[in-house]
Order: structure tokens, then sequence, then C-alpha cells
């Protein structure tokens, strides 16, 4: 069974349907990636998962039982982090003030511990913690963004574009992290217009077109395939 | 202000804690200074009813960021339970508990005053959840519409009240009128509490000492809360909401428990106002009185609880004093045929305006609101830098 199963999800926002039945799986350990155009509903499909949006047909399943109509913080409880499009750091609150946030619903004594997790994980962060979010760069805030989505202890990661607007060096070094927290195990479902460096660290992949899924393979065959590439990726 | 920083820098971290020690004491033994009833005193104990207040706008407004410009509706509200369960209103009907003296001869509902303040903090918490509830999908200027239309419609059942009859089936109350409309109900029972001799017009320090009393434990609570993991996500929905979505802090609970919260506090003192001032009336519930605490709030700084308890004590001086009694003939010296009374909400207004040019933050600005106001200007400086090179 897979981690998360996604079945024929619609989703409205007033009259306009954002998703035509999105399906979709992701297994345990796996990376996998939602390509597509902007307006495509790659980060309606997130904000649905996580509990933002609510769909109003198909269903969602987190290791077998239904999440569709749960609120986000039952969500993030249930172990399904999400690092929202744009960062959305807290930008008037210290880097550490973030990650004790996003804590906010843990109540064991390891907090400190995964504090010191995030700091290795991103070196930046530890020298800046005393920082407000709001002075670091786009690159920074998105390393604190992700590192607060990992506070939670989540089991699924979701990370809706994570190199938006962001220096190519600190792209390279996000990436790497991102590799370096699947390589720990963790399960991400990521969202990218970023096409080819997206496939570079993921597992399998889903095109998006409007609401719907188009194409789905593997991560290898996606970023060979020629069509896809001149459809999608910006064809290089 | 710069200087107040730079010496705040200099004392040791005990000193804030110590000055708060010394207010309080000097704030307790105020009266001593002062004969047993005199318009100063009775300013002292309106401005602790109004700090009372204050905070409990505070809670949502400066807290949790949600705007609210119909408070007004739970100084209505615990005034109305006061004059509900303490008074001779309902005639018909003969209920005393936890009181003595003359008041157990009286018709009505005579309930002692530390259960009506109590059902007062019950009644608004609920009225709290009730005006949240549809707030919570609107953000922003929005919502401040909401509660805007909310404080009114209070206010209009509190006018036409003696004609809403309560329907008979309800226990005890069927077939009584809801208020007592523009005629207000009064007279309201004087306090009787434990330890005290009962309470009367004419002597106000035990009036003054309840509502210092009030006021420290709505302070002592708003500290307390600031502080804990609510306090934390009341900041984080403020910051940034899709954020705080994300990391975990339920949103309904968080946003609806500072409605409750501060719908208590302001009942609370809802419900002394209208005992110490004898009346519960119809008139007093207008939107200006939800303006008027949130110029306190704004004046003293936005989620700061000090300056927030000075902005309530510093407006509610400049209300009943200095308005009417320090500069009321002001204009006629100057030939106007106007008192400086009827210009108060102007004055108000003005005083506002002038603080938004020259102190955003307020007197005693928070820390946080302060970075969110510098900002804006920082960045504004920094781009004039920028071009100058």
């Amino acid at each position: 069974m897979a981690m998360l199963e996604v079945e024929s999800i619609e989703v409205f926002y007033g009259n306009i349907r954002a998703l035509e039945g999105v399906s979709f799986t992701v297994d345990e350990g796996e990376v996998v990636t939602l390509l597509g155009a902007n307006g495509a509903g790659k980060s309606t499909t997130l904000r649905t998962i996580s509990g933002l949006l609510t769909a109003s047909r198909g269903s969602i399943r987190f290791r077998g039982r239904e999440i569709d109509r749960l609120r986000s913080e039952e969500v993030v409880a249930l172990g399904i982090s999400h690092s929202p499009e744009g960062r959305h750091c807290f930008q008037r609150m210290t880097v550490r003030e973030n990650l004790d946030l996003g804590a906010y619903l843990r109540r064991d004594g390891e907090i400190e511990q995964d504090v010191e997790r995030v700091y290795e994980l991103f070196p930046r962060l530890a020298e800046r913690r005393r920082q407000k979010a709001g002075t670091m760069s786009g690159g920074e805030q998105q390393m604190l963004a992700i590192g607060r989505a990992l506070m939670a202890r989540p089991e699924l990661l979701l990370l809706d574009e994570p190199s938006m607007g962001i220096a190519p060096v600190l792209v390279d070094k996000i990436y790497e992290t991102i590799e370096q927290i699947s390589g720990d195990g963790m399960t991400i479902l990521l969202v990218e217009q970023n096409a080819n460096r997206a496939l570079s660290v993921s597992d399998r992949g889903y095109v998006l077109e409007t609401g719907r899924v188009v194409l789905s393979a593997s991560a290898e065959q996606l970023g060979s395939d020629p069509e896809v590439q001149a459809a999608y990726l910006g064809g290089d | 202000m710069k200087t107040i920083g730079r010496l705040r820098g200099r004392l040791p971290a005990w000193s804030p804690r110590a000055v708060a020690g010394l207010v309080i004491v000097a704030a307790i033994l105020l009266p001593f200074t002062q004969p047993e009833a005199n318009s100063f005193m009775n300013n002292c104990v309106l401005a602790l009813a109004y700090v009372v207040m204050a905070l409990g706008l505070n809670t949502v407004v400066g807290f949790a960021g949600l705007l609210d410009l119909g408070y007004v509706a739970f100084f209505a509200i615990g005034a109305y339970t006061t004059g509900w369960f303490s008074s001779g209103f309902y005639t018909n009907l003969h209920i005393h508990i936890g009181v003595s003296g003359y008041l157990t001869a009286l018709p009505g509902i005579h309930l002692n005053w530390l259960l009506v303040v109590i059902a007062a903090a019950i009644i608004c918490a609920i009225a709290g959840i009730v005006i949240g509830l549809p707030t919570l999908r609107l953000r922003g200027d929005y919502i401040a519409v909401v509660t805007l239309a909310f404080g009114e419609i209070i206010r209009v059942f509190a006018i036409n009240g003696h004609s809403i009859i309560i329907p008979s089936w309800v226990p005890l109350f069927g077939g009584e009128p809801l208020t007592n409309g523009r005629q207000g109900i009064t007279p309201i029972d004087q306090l009787q509490l434990p330890g005290l001799k009962p309470f009367d017009q004419l002597h106000l320090r035990p009036w003054y000492w309840t509502a210092l009393g009030l006021a420290l434990l709505v302070l002592f609570a708003s500290l307390r809360l600031r502080d804990s993991r609510l306090g934390r996500a009341w900041v984080a929905i403020r910051e940034d909401e899709v954020a705080a979505v994300s990391t975990g802090v339920p949103l309904v609970r968080t946003k609806l428990s500072s409605y409750a919260i501060g719908a208590a506090m302001g009942g609370m003192s809802g419900a002394f106002l209208g005992a110490f001032l004898n009346t519960v009336n119809a008139e007093q519930f207008t939107f200006s009185f939800s303006i008027y605490i949130l110029a306190m709030i704004i004046l003293g700084g936005l989620g700061s609880i000090w300056g927030v308890v000075l902005g309530a004590i510093a407006l509610t001086f400049l209300n009943y004093y200095l308005i009417p009694d320090v500069f009321n003939s002001l204009p006629s010296t100057f030939g106007l045929g106007v008192n400086l009374t009827d210009l108060s909400y102007g004055i108000f207004g003005f005083i506002l305006v002038l603080m938004m040019i020259l102190r955003p933050e307020g007197l005693l600005p928070e820390r946080r609101h302060q970075e969110e106001l510098a900002e804006g200007i920082g960045e504004t400086e920094a781009a004039l830098v920028e071009e100058r090179r």
C-alpha cells in the first residue's frame, strides 16, 4: 500500500474547477515530483493534501486513513508537513522562534535535539539563529521554511517550489539538502517549476495540465522524453 | 525615544519588575491620600474599569491581530448581566443568593456580585465565540465590519429590549422583557463582598479596590497569556496566517479563544461598570464606545500590556477630567460658543492622528509591533539613501 494515495480529487475555487480529478500515489521513502505550467494545479494539490483546501470529490488517504476531511492541524499531527509556496516565514520572528513554532504540536522533550539537527542540515541557519527571518535572503528563508516543516517530525514532507526566486548557488545548496533528507529516509512530495532540477532528485514524476494528470513516469523517463522536455521542461 | 532605549539597556534585568511592583503598591495605597469620595477617586475607579476593558480588547486586537470594532457589545452584555441578576428589574421573581441586609427583602433577582461577574464572563465568552464564528473565514477589514455590525445589533436589542418579551416557555423569565430600553435598569444592587461592608456611592474606597483587584487579575492573566503557548499561537496567526496553519496552529480554536477571552474580560468590566454607574441603559452602548477603547490601546501601544494600561488611564482622565473640568471653557475664552465636551471625540481623533505622526508604535510600544512599523520606515530610508548614491 502506498503511503499517500490521492484518488481523483476535484477542487473548486468558487466556481472555477482547479483540479479535475487528480490521482497519484507516493510510496514510502520516495521522492515524487509534480510538474506542470503555472495554473496546472500543483500547489492546489499540495494545499488540498495539507487540509488548507477541501476536495469536493475524490479521496486522499495517508497510510490507509482518509484525511481529506481533516483540519490542517490534524494533518500535521498525523505526520504531513507542508513548506508552503512563497516560503511564508514569520518575518519578525527569529530563526529560532520560527523553528520553535514548527514544533507547535509537539510536546516531547526532543525539540532541542531537532533544532540542532536542522542547524546541521542548514549551517547558514545556525549562523543566523538570532536573526529575524525577514532580514534574510530568499534562499535562507527557504531553508528556514524547510527546517520549520521538519521540526514537526513529519513522515511525509510537502515542498512547494523550493527554488522559486532564489539565487542559483542557494538552489544548489537547498537541493543538496533535499537529497540528504531523502537519503535519511524521508518521503517527499515536491512541486517545482524548475523541472530538471526537481527530476534530478526524484524517483518518479507526474505532469499536471489544467487540473489533470496527463503523464506519469519515472524521473529518468520524464527527463529524457524530448516531447516532455519541449512542452513542460523548457527543453534544452 | 532613543534615550529611553539606551536607559533601558543600562538598567538591571529586574528593574521592570521592581517598577511594576512599586506601581501596584502605590495603586493599592492611593485611596489613603484621598477623601472617601471625590471626583478624582471616581475617575480612578472608572480608569481601572477601563483598564480591564482595554486589556480585553488588546487580547483580540493586539495579540491575535483581529480588528474588533464592536467591543461595546461585551460592555453591554456584561452590564446587562448585572442588571438582570442584581436589581429589582424582574419584580415578579424573588431570588436571593449570597446577599444579606435590605436586599433580601426586595423583589427581583439579587445574586452576590461575585456570582454576577463570573456569569458575565461566561456569557460574554459565549457571545465572543458567536461573533467569532462568522469572522473565521474573513480577514482584516472584513472582520472589523462584521464585529461592528454585531455591536450595533446588540445596541438595537438593548434599545428595543423593553418590547422584546422573553417567550413563555423559558423557565422563570417567560413573559418578561429583555431590557428596560432607554429608561435603563436602575437602581442596581450595591456590591456586597465578603469581609467588606455593603458598598455605597459615598464611600469609593471599596469600589476602587474591587476595580483594582479586577484590573490586577486581568493584567496578570494578560501577562501569562502573552507568554503562553496560546499567546505564541496568537502572534503566529497575526504575523502570517498561512505559515501558522502550515505549522499546525489550530486556526479555529486559536482565533475563537482570543475572542472568548477578550470578551470575558470586557464582560467583567461591564458587570462592574453596571453596578458602579448604578444603571444599565441602552444609551451607554454606542459605537463610539468601541472606538474609545480602541483609541486607548492604540495610544498605549497595540499589544503592549503596560502600554494599554497607561493608554486606558490617560484617556479616562482626559475624558472625565481634563476635557470637562479643566479645559471645558477654553473655547469660550476665544469667543467660541462651544464647550470642549462637545468636541471630545474630535479631540480623541486629533490625538490619534498626532500619535500616528509622532509615535505610531504607542506610548509604551510592544517590541514586535514596533519593528513592524519601523520596517516600513527603514525600507523607505534605505531606498532614499540608495537613490542619493
